[in-house]
């Protein structure tokens, strides 16, 4: 055991903190109230190597191992929830082809995902398969060098922008059904893109609906072997729910630091709202929850960097995050009173931001599944 | 960042975790319903060199660090969480401060018994009128030539009976409230020393709470700990380490309750199948736990830190609080799974229920964590 991050670690941390505060956050209520893409701090992101942490050195990367991701993307929620969850996905794409892609497949993609000149999408979900994602019924048909594919996707995060698209479908259904994963571009004939979704928070983040009508996908561009798209969308959602969870992490302690300053500032009967017992202890149960939190979602990534199973760790960081996160965000803007909720201070948006953590890459509800079966010996680990 | 135990910590693991299930598990429910005091296990885990597991082995300890520490509490907590408060109150309260704050006499004297597990301690703080209020002592001492005189009364005191040994704490200055108390090892032998009868508890039934009561006990000045006046210093660093243990007991209640209603889920059958089969059965065990992985993370981590001689009183009472918290919901979980079962002593899940709340109790109340961790953050 040790409780401390590496050198490289906390470097990293340093330097992401130190952007995400100077850079991001001034910019975050703005980005929120007009919904709008922030492209030059994802532009900021790929200078500095934060697109491509876990795609190796060979290709591009920055390779600095899964602890320093979780470390990086919950400064970078701390600054500005939209941006971070375009850093996920990217990351997550490209850990995805590193990891089930063929050499050929990664020098194409993974040097353009990582320089942050391509970004990156994952389509798994679908309006009729969400926490039933096997349920999908995208159809991808075998024509000589090609898949054709039918169908849509729902909730798509950086879908209208992606250079490369993950895109599960189902490739056989008899006798047993399977479903295969592609990579599919901008401008492929049928492929066609959605009006964006108007949401709750993160609206500064790209999310779409994904259309395929005989939309024709060279061979080359399966990604895995036929058939072996599920466990590839499985793994992939494994390691992108220790991203949330640190995401998660990230807003929440926004929102307990915008807390803990107002707590000193504001005066009430004749003192500051700090001095009162029941302030002091909502802030010591955010404090404590965010900790444990982090070290969950810190243990998760260790666990996968160091090839041990993760599954299990993921789900319980990524549903014991973001649930703390909603907690600590709820009290925050409780403390606040009735400033925060208003759009002047940020707790508000921190509180729209986090709503979605215990939703998607898997419902609270799902994780809770993942934990039990696997406590039953049933699960995958 | 590394999330593996050490060779050292996964032995003593194994070690603690054979121990409790063959020696101490058996006895249990015979130990909750009798309240006797286990007198037999205590010997063994002193075999064991659990009485004193993070003190150097020129002290009589074992030698280890605090996750062994915490992982060793565990263990037992898991079987018998009477047991382990026996062993934290030792290794916590009794041998720590004297580690840390003792004279090189009084490391030899008082220490090597008591890490060795030849003797046994007590921590005597609490009073009738000080609880949450440690600051506010009314036992006094008062300075006569070469030793104190104490009078006064202690009460809630965890191994006061057995005790050969007590941290005690006492007023010398009241005018400088809580700059003005001093603590000493006294010997429970000492004449005007007088232990109050066992308290009746709703848990832990089988580790002995009792009174001290303390008339014109003559201290001799080098059984004094540290210098007068920094007896509160003593105490408040004393319990950052004590947290440590009540957390670490409270991950044992809490994965008792989890590992009897997960074998329970798997076999009682309802509707004509398991009812591990059942949702809402599986997200009962699911928050269990990744509760009982968040607190064991927190725990780790301030057992870690006071290894390193950081200041860590923040996050040990986090860890204390958060698993505190986390054994009691564990516990009401555990009874609700077993169903009508859960509430009839055949099984243990109303045991570990009872045993579990005295973890958001003692050794500083939630409420108190929540001001330390309030007061630390404020600081920040």
């Amino acid at each position: 055991m040790r409780f401390e991050a590496s050198e490289e670690q906390a470097q990293i941390r340093d330097m992401v903190r130190s952007l995400a505060r100077k850079e991001f956050a001034p910019k975050a209520a703005q980005i929120d109230e007009e919904g709008r893409y922030p492209e030059e701090n994802l532009k900021r992101l790929a200078e500095l190597g934060l697109l491509g942490m876990l795609v190796p050195a060979s290709h591009g990367g920055s390779e600095t191992g899964t602890v320093a991701y979780a470390i990086a993307l919950a400064e970078v929620a701390g600054g500005c929830a939209s941006t971070a969850v375009g850093m996920a996905v990217t990351n997550m794409v490209g850990e995805g082809i590193h990891r089930f892609g063929s050499e050929e497949q990664r020098s194409r993609f993974l040097p353009a995902l990582a320089s942050g000149t391509v970004t990156g999408a994952f389509a798994l979900t679908e309006p009729s398969a969400g926490s039933d994602a096997f349920g999908i019924s995208t159809v991808a048909l075998r024509d000589g060098d090609a898949y054709v594919l039918n169908g849509s996707k729902v909730f798509i995060t950086n879908g209208s922008r992606a250079g490369v698209t993950i895109v599960m479908a189902v490739t056989e259904k008899e006798p047993k059904k399977r479903i295969s994963a592609f990579l599919v571009l901008p401008g492929m004939p049928g492929f066609s893109v959605g009006k964006p979704e108007h949401k709750m928070g993160l609206k500064g983040s790209d999310t779409v609906s994904l259309s395929f009508g005989d939309c024709r996908v060279p061979k080359r561009n399966l990604l895995g072997a036929e058939g072996e798209g599920f466990p590839i969308a499985m793994t992939i959602l494994d390691g992108g729910r220790i991203g949330i969870a640190s995401q998660s992490v990230g807003i929440a302690r926004a929102a307990l630091d915008a807390a803990t300053s107002y707590a000193r500032e504001r005066r009430q009967f004749g003192e500051p709202i700090a001095s009162f017992q029941a302030i002091q202890g909502m802030l010591a149960d955010s404090a404590t929850e965010l900790d444990a939190a982090e070290l969950l979602a810190l243990r998760a990534a260790y666990r996968k960097d160091a090839g041990a199973p993760f599954t299990r760790e993921a789900s319980v960081a990524k549903v014991f995050a973001s649930e703390a996160a909603y907690r600590a965000c709820h009290r925050s803007v409780q403390i606040f009173g009735g400033y925060g909720y208003i759009r002047e201070y940020p707790v508000e948006r921190h509180l729209r931001d986090i709503k979605v953590t215990s939703i998607y890459e898997g419902t609270s509800e799902i994780q809770r599944i993942i934990i039990a079966r696997n406590l039953l010996g049933q699960g995958r680990r | 960042m590394v999330f593996d135990l050490t060779e050292e910590q996964r032995m003593i693991q194994e070690m603690t975790r054979n121990f409790a299930q063959k020696e101490v598990l058996p006895k249990a429910a015979e130990l909750d319903e009798t309240g006797r005091f286990p007198e037999e296990l205590v010997r063994q885990m002193a075999e064991l060199g659990l009485m004193g597991v993070a003190v150097p082995e020129g002290y009589g300890g074992a030698g280890m660090d605090n996750i062994c520490y915490a992982i060793a509490m565990e263990e037992i907590s898991r079987a018998c969480a009477s047991t382990a408060v026996i062993l934290s109150v030792n290794n916590s309260l009794a041998c720590d401060p004297i580690l840390k704050f003792g004279s090189e006499e009084q490391k030899k004297k008082v220490l090597v018994p008591l890490a060795s597990g030849r003797h046994l301690g007590c921590f005597g703080l609490t009073e009738p009128g000080a609880g949450s209020d440690a600051g506010s002592q009314k036992t006094t001492a008062v300075r006569n030539g070469d030793h104190y005189v104490v009078n006064g009364t202690k009460n809630f005191i965890t191994n006061a009976p057995q005790a050969d040994t007590c941290i005690l704490f006492t007023m010398t200055d009241k005018e400088k409230k809580h700059k003005g108390i001093t603590s000493f090892i006294l010997d429970m032998k000492t004449d005007g020393v007088t232990v109050g009868k066992n308290e009746k508890k709703m848990g832990i039934t089988a580790s002995a709470t009792a009174s001290i009561i303390l008339e014109d006990v003559r201290i001799p000045v080098e059984n004094r700990l540290a210098n007068e006046g920094d007896g509160f210093k003593v105490a408040m660093h004393t319990l950052d380490g004590g947290r440590i243990g009540i957390a670490s007991q409270a991950i044992g209640i809490a994965r008792a309750s989890l590992e009897d209603a997960l074998a329970y889920a798997k076999e009682r059958k309802q509707f004509g199948q398991p009812i591990a089969n059942f949702q809402a059965i599986q997200w009962m065990l699911a928050d269990m736990a990744t509760e009982i992985d968040a607190a064991r993370l927190l725990t780790y981590r301030a057992a870690w830190l006071k290894d390193r001689n950081v200041r860590h009183s923040k996050e040990s009472s986090m860890a204390k609080l958060y698993a505190s918290e986390a054994a009691m919901r564990a516990s009401v979980k555990g009874i609700q799974i077993h169903g009508g079962y859960g509430y009839i002593k055949e099984y243990p899940a109303e045991r570990h229920f009872r045993d579990a709340k005295i973890t958001e109790i003692y050794e500083g109340t939630s409420e108190i964590q929540r001001l330390v961790i309030a007061s630390a953050l404020l600081k920040d």
